[in-house]
């Protein structure tokens, strides 16, 4: 599904990831983790092609991301608050993601209607902005518009931070359910080993923008990435 | 402390993009910095001398004293959209051991060497050496200095209790514009006469010099007031309190009829709508469209037919240049996020060309009336508008690929110079300049009607061309998007 091949990114004189090659086949749930400055958000930002690779490219579905836009259409993707448009109240935000995804208002609330418990009862129906809501409740409909409109890519970039432990676990349940969707490919990035292992089937270490680790998840991974970042 | 805080400011202020902005902006501010100075000083010294040529049957110092009234509401206007409370970053200074009364006291002390308070000293010094030098009373001139001094320092402080009691309503400027005028109109149509009222309080002081207690003692009432409201606004909880307003939703069905582009036309007309930065272009419109009653009631400008075109462009293009020339920074702080959905950028742009060539036509038809003053000026306008449309809408959307310069939408509009770059100006010169200039030439030339013609026609090519140059400016927007991408994302 997704091809990475050569790949680097340089700002000046620094190289900031350098990935030769990665492929994640359709429908596998790839976890990324790493420490800060690991280039984790550089990956997801190359791409949903917001940044321009040095060397490289990144086909998904076999169509080269920064060359053409069709990977558009079956891609969703929430990295952070800059994904959402503020003066919106949660359910037009949905709606007008939904309209670039070809979705009408019916399928959009009755899409809406699944996330029920996550939203727990904060989000919709609030007559709020988007800009007026916590940053864990900005982040919660920043994810479920990711996921509008069937997409068979899913990116999202620290999924878990900031939100509380009740909705973390209603989350991670969630992503779960997806990944067992052989249909989408899913790539997470987290620092928290515990979530990032329980969803994911393989998970990708990155330091200094180099792929140092490529796991596929057991029951030992979790204590094996514990033993790797306490060093 | 003090020490901690200045040195704080100082870097705030040379690390902060203001100071990274355009070099252009910066020398016009300096250069009005100084021109006002020199102005003043001008005043200072000459006005004495100019009232007793003038009226020489009067006091020119009671004359002065007399006018200080309009002063005074002029200068508190002008402070109202100009001037702000000195800001400090206080929220990481909240949880460290500073005395909140610190913070305050400093913000306010640091208010009164503003610019707005260094300037009247330019004027009212010389004009007290002048009235030393004409003989007048050295105890007189004196406390006539201090009493203008500590009225200074009074506006400067009733600004900040206007400005923060006005900050709650949505055109925030209504207040002080209508309070300002009633005042004038009392004084003016002799209802209540302030300037005497004033006049005769400055006088009685210099009478009775022990009357200056009054004017203290409201300069510290004020100040008093101001470190209260800021006191209480120490806490961060108050600024985020009064943020969250109850979301109006809307259909705006109507949009529909555009077809594909019309989520983008919802989401700009909620854009306007909902977003301070934003909302400000629209009573800009009803200044637009009224602009030509500056200039057509006067027989001064009856036969300039020159100044036709120029109101035209101005008057039906007033929206078109306030919103278009942030095209696309007003989306910037999402547009990440546009860029990574699915959607072609050419309905993006079409939505922003079909609200400006929208606001075109109905400002034109509003602007009808204005065929009261001769149908020439009437089919000005026409040229004018379809000018606009043709040529314009795609100055401004080409204009915009060379933004560079984000936009917080929550943040007060008059005077904030937050995204403009040497792009707008430049941007400026198709958009007024040229048009006018054709016109004028040819209408000098040749006559009226091949001005006009032309115009229209420049217009009408346009419109002809749209689709093809839609796909130029559609293809360097993509070309520039991971610039755009980069400066967007740049917190200023």
């Amino acid at each position: 599904m997704i091809h990475t091949t050569e790949i680097t990114k340089k700002y000046g004189k620094t190289t900031v990831l350098t990935i030769d090659n990665l492929e994640i086949p359709k429908g596998q749930s790839l976890g990324l983790v790493g420490n800060n400055g690991a280039g984790k958000t550089t990956f997801f930002n190359l791409l949903l092609d917001l940044i321009k690779p040095t060397t490289g490219k990144i086909t998904t579905n076999g169509i080269q991301v920064n060359t053409s836009e069709d990977w558009k259409n079956f891609t969703g993707s929430f990295i952070d608050e800059s994904f959402l448009i503020g003066y919106l109240t949660p359910e037009e935000y949905f709606y007008f993601v939904g309209e670039l995804r070809g979705q009408n208002k019916a399928d959009i609330d009755a899409f809406v209607k699944q996330f029920e418990e996550i939203f727990n009862d904060e989000i919709l129906g609030k007559k709020k902005y988007l800009r007026d809501l916590s940053k864990g409740n900005q982040k919660k409909a920043g994810i479920i518009a990711a996921l509008i409109g069937n997409p068979e890519v899913v990116i999202l970039d620290e999924p878990f931070a900031n939100l509380d432990p009740t909705t973390q676990i209603r989350l991670k349940q969630m992503l779960k359910e997806l990944v067992e969707n052989k249909d989408i490919t899913v790539l997470i990035s987290s620092h928290d080993l515990g979530h990032v292992t329980e969803v994911c089937e393989r998970i990708v270490v990155l330091e200094k923008g180099i792929v140092i680790k490529d796991l596929k998840t057991s029951e030992a991974t979790l204590k094996e990435l514990e033993a790797h970042f306490a060093l | 402390m003090i020490k901690h805080f200045l040195n704080l400011e100082w870097k705030q202020y040379f690390r902060s993009q203001y100071w990274q902005r355009g070099i252009a902006l910066k020398i016009l501010m300096g250069f009005f910095a100084l021109y006002f100075t020199v102005m003043f000083l001008a005043m200072g010294f000459g006005i004495f001398y100019i009232l007793k040529k003038q009226f020489p049957d009067s006091d020119p110092f009671v004359t002065v004293t007399g006018f200080l009234f309009y002063w005074m509401l002029g200068d508190l206007v002008m402070r109202f959209f100009l001037q702000k409370l000195p800001v400090m970053t206080v929220k990481p200074l909240l949880t460290l051991p500073i005395k909140r009364s610190q913070v305050v006291n400093y913000v306010l002390g640091k208010s009164a060497t503003s610019f707005f308070n260094i300037l009247p000293l330019f004027a009212i010094i010389p004009f007290g050496a002048v009235l030393l030098n004409e003989g007048y009373k050295t105890n007189t001139v004196l406390v006539w200095v201090i009493t203008l001094l500590l009225i200074v320092l009074i506006i400067n402080f009733l600004n900040f209790i206007i400005e923060s009691l006005s900050s709650k309503t949505s055109i925030s400027f209504l207040p002080i514009v209508g309070i300002a005028g009633t005042l004038f109109a009392l004084n003016h149509f002799n209802i209540v006469s302030f300037s005497s009222i004033i006049s005769s309080g400055i006088m009685g002081i210099i009478e009775n010099p022990m009357m200056i207690g009054v004017p203290i003692l409201i300069l510290i009432i004020l100040y008093m007031y101001n470190y209260y409201i800021l006191k209480s606004k120490l806490y961060i909880d108050s600024s985020v309190q009064d943020k969250i307003k109850e979301a109006n939703t809307s259909e705006l069905a109507w949009t529909r009829k555009f077809g594909d582009i019309a989520p983008f036309m919802q989401l700009d007309l909620k854009l306007l709508w909902r977003n301070k930065r934003a909302k400000s272009t629209l009573p800009m419109l009803a200044i637009g469209l009224l602009y030509g009653l500056f200039f057509y009631p006067q027989p001064m400008y009856q036969d300039k037919e020159f100044l036709y075109a120029f109101i035209g462009i101005f008057s039906t293009g007033i929206f078109l240049i306030n919103f278009g020339q942030f095209i696309p920074a007003w989306d910037s702080s999402y547009y990440k996020m546009l860029m990574s959905q699915n959607f072609e950028y050419k309905q993006y742009l079409k939505s922003k060309f079909t609200l400006m060539s929208l606001s075109v036509v109905i400002l034109f038809v509003l602007g009808i009336p204005y065929v009261y003053f001769g149908w020439k000026i009437l089919i000005a306008h026409f040229a004018a508008a379809i000018y606009n449309i043709g040529v314009n809408t795609h100055v401004m959307m080409y204009g915009g690929t060379f933004n560079r310069k984000k936009i917080n939408l929550d943040e007060k509009a008059a005077f904030n110079f937050q995204g403009t770059g040497a792009v707008q100006w430049i941007i400026g010169i198709p958009l007024m300049i040229i048009p006018m200039g054709i016109f004028a030439l040819v209408n000098w030339l040749v006559n009226f009607e091949l001005a006009i013609a032309i115009l229209t026609g420049m217009g009408l090519i346009g419109i002809v061309l749209h689709q093809k140059l839609m796909t130029t400016i559609t293809n360097r927007y993509l070309k520039v998007k991971y610039k755009m991408i980069e400066a967007f994302s740049q917190e200023n």
